[in-house]
């Protein structure tokens, strides 16, 4: 049986440049053996002497990628593509891109993928790569929820167009991504490929992140905590998702590494707003500090009080392990 | 499974997921499993207990969820736990509520 297939988002917003990016994309090697979900075949231009039309949404490209135009749903897209390939009428791919509109939330696409009854067994969600444009991107991030949203979804922020914004508006929009969504990887669009964007999600490491509250695009605002000693899964299982169902409209991402109490490597968890992928066990830690650290983007609440939450809902453990960790007169979370 | 359209189906919330591969679970072997569901009910208690209530599991495939007042729901996936446990309580568990926060620490 084979695993369920990844599902990677290409977003942005209007005019970021996804399209010249999934161009550039498309005559990769390393895109072979994948299948891309555009809005129109007519964008990205295809050249007609490179490709072979399989039916009236998909064609073949001779990189042995396999493009397909989403009319309508994209969970009928998926399912065409899907139902092609197990008949054989196409190649077994490996992966999938969707490139989104430029306002779409990319939350409704990944719920689609997770809820749906047929694609949740096939289909797994990768990682999401945002465009930025280095000219408008910061007065969309002040101006536009649909681009705060994105950027908040993002695994990679690939900030485009950087040659025509000038050094300081290009440092400026760097600090406001960096604030808004501090665990995502920022790259510029010269340093994109396919082989460094499309990785799931859950294999990425949470990088270190500056030890102080940010704030950005307004009210949304990110909020990072390293937690010492280990976590108990169970009381974190169930305090993050009484935390997203009494507040995931406003928190746009969660993201974690976790020293899982009794488990020798780390935990990874993912969430864009209610949406919590399945925990990936990742391979080992990045450093022997083992330290937890979670990230959440969110509008309107206090970091204090997820804080002080947290804590509380983690002494509820049983485990010896988790309550050892615990120094009398010592918080376990360390840094806000 | 679904007995009208025949779909395969399980709860598969993400703190409790079908074990497999590159995924963190500990539902791969039935005492884990059974120990997990345990100390998740622990925990869940610990807060339900802030309103009167109560989570029960019934036969390790469905939650039955009741109030002091004997009022009782029943549900199969732990993705409607606190949709339920709200709706029985016409209140809201809120995990950012100063008042279930100090009831939970004078329990731990």
């Amino acid at each position: 049986m084979h695993a369920p297939t990844p599902v990677h988002l290409l977003t942005g917003f209007l005019g970021s440049g996804k399209t010249t990016l999934l161009q550039r994309l498309l005559a990769d090697p390393a895109l072979a053996n994948t299948a891309v979900l555009i809005n129109e075949f007519g964008e990205i231009g295809l050249d007609h002497h490179l490709l072979d039309r399989i039916d009236d949404t998909v064609v073949l490209l001779k990189s042995g990628c396999l493009c397909c135009t989403v009319r309508g749903e994209v969970a009928d897209a998926l399912l065409n593509l899907h139902s092609l390939r197990a008949r054989g009428e196409v190649d077994w791919f490996e992966r999938v891109v969707i490139e989104t509109t430029g306002l779409a939330d990319p939350y409704p696409v990944l719920t689609t993928i997770r809820a749906h009854p047929v694609l949740r067994s096939h289909f797994s969600i990768g990682g999401t790569v945002t465009t930025i444009d280095a000219v408008n991107g910061a007065s969309q991030l002040a101006n536009r929820l649909e681009a705060v949203r994105q950027v908040a979804a993002a695994d990679v922020l690939v900030v485009t167009k950087a040659d025509l914004a000038t050094p300081d508006a290009a440092a400026f929009l760097r600090l406001r991504l960096a604030a808004l969504n501090p665990a995502a990887e920022l790259l510029l669009a010269a340093d994109a490929d396919a082989a460094g964007i499309l990785i799931p999600a859950g294999l990425r490491l949470i990088p270190e992140v500056p030890l102080a509250d940010h704030h950005a695009a307004g009210n949304v605002q990110s909020f990072s905590m390293t937690i010492d000693g280990t976590v108990d899964w169970t009381a974190f299982g169930v305090w993050l998702t009484m935390l997203l169902n009494r507040h995931g409209d406003r928190i746009f991402r969660v993201k974690g590494m976790l020293n899982v109490a009794g488990e020798d490597r780390p935990v990874a968890i993912h969430g864009v707003q209610r949406l919590v992928h399945p925990p990936v066990h990742m391979s080992a830690w990045p450093d022997e500090k083992r330290q937890s650290r979670l990230v959440f983007i969110f509008e309107g609440l206090d970091p204090e009080a997820i804080r002080h939450s947290f804590e509380v809902f983690n002494a509820l453990s049983n485990a010896p392990a988790a309550r050892a960790s615990r120094q009398p007169g010592q918080p376990a979370v360390l840094a806000s | 499974m679904c007995s009208l359209c025949g779909i395969l189906g399980a709860d598969d919330h993400w703190s409790s997921p079908v074990a497999r591969n590159g995924v963190y679970s500990r539902n791969g072997e039935p005492l884990t499993r059974r120990r997990e569901a345990a100390e998740r009910r622990r925990v869940v208690n610990a807060v339900l207990a802030a309103r009167h209530m109560k989570l029960d599991d019934w036969q390790g495939t469905s939650y039955v969820l009741s109030t002091a007042t004997g009022q009782v729901k029943v549900f199969d996936a732990l993705s409607h736990l606190w949709p339920e446990a709200e709706a029985l309580a016409h209140a809201q568990f809120d995990p950012l509520d100063p008042a279930l926060l100090a009831k939970l620490e004078t329990r731990s």
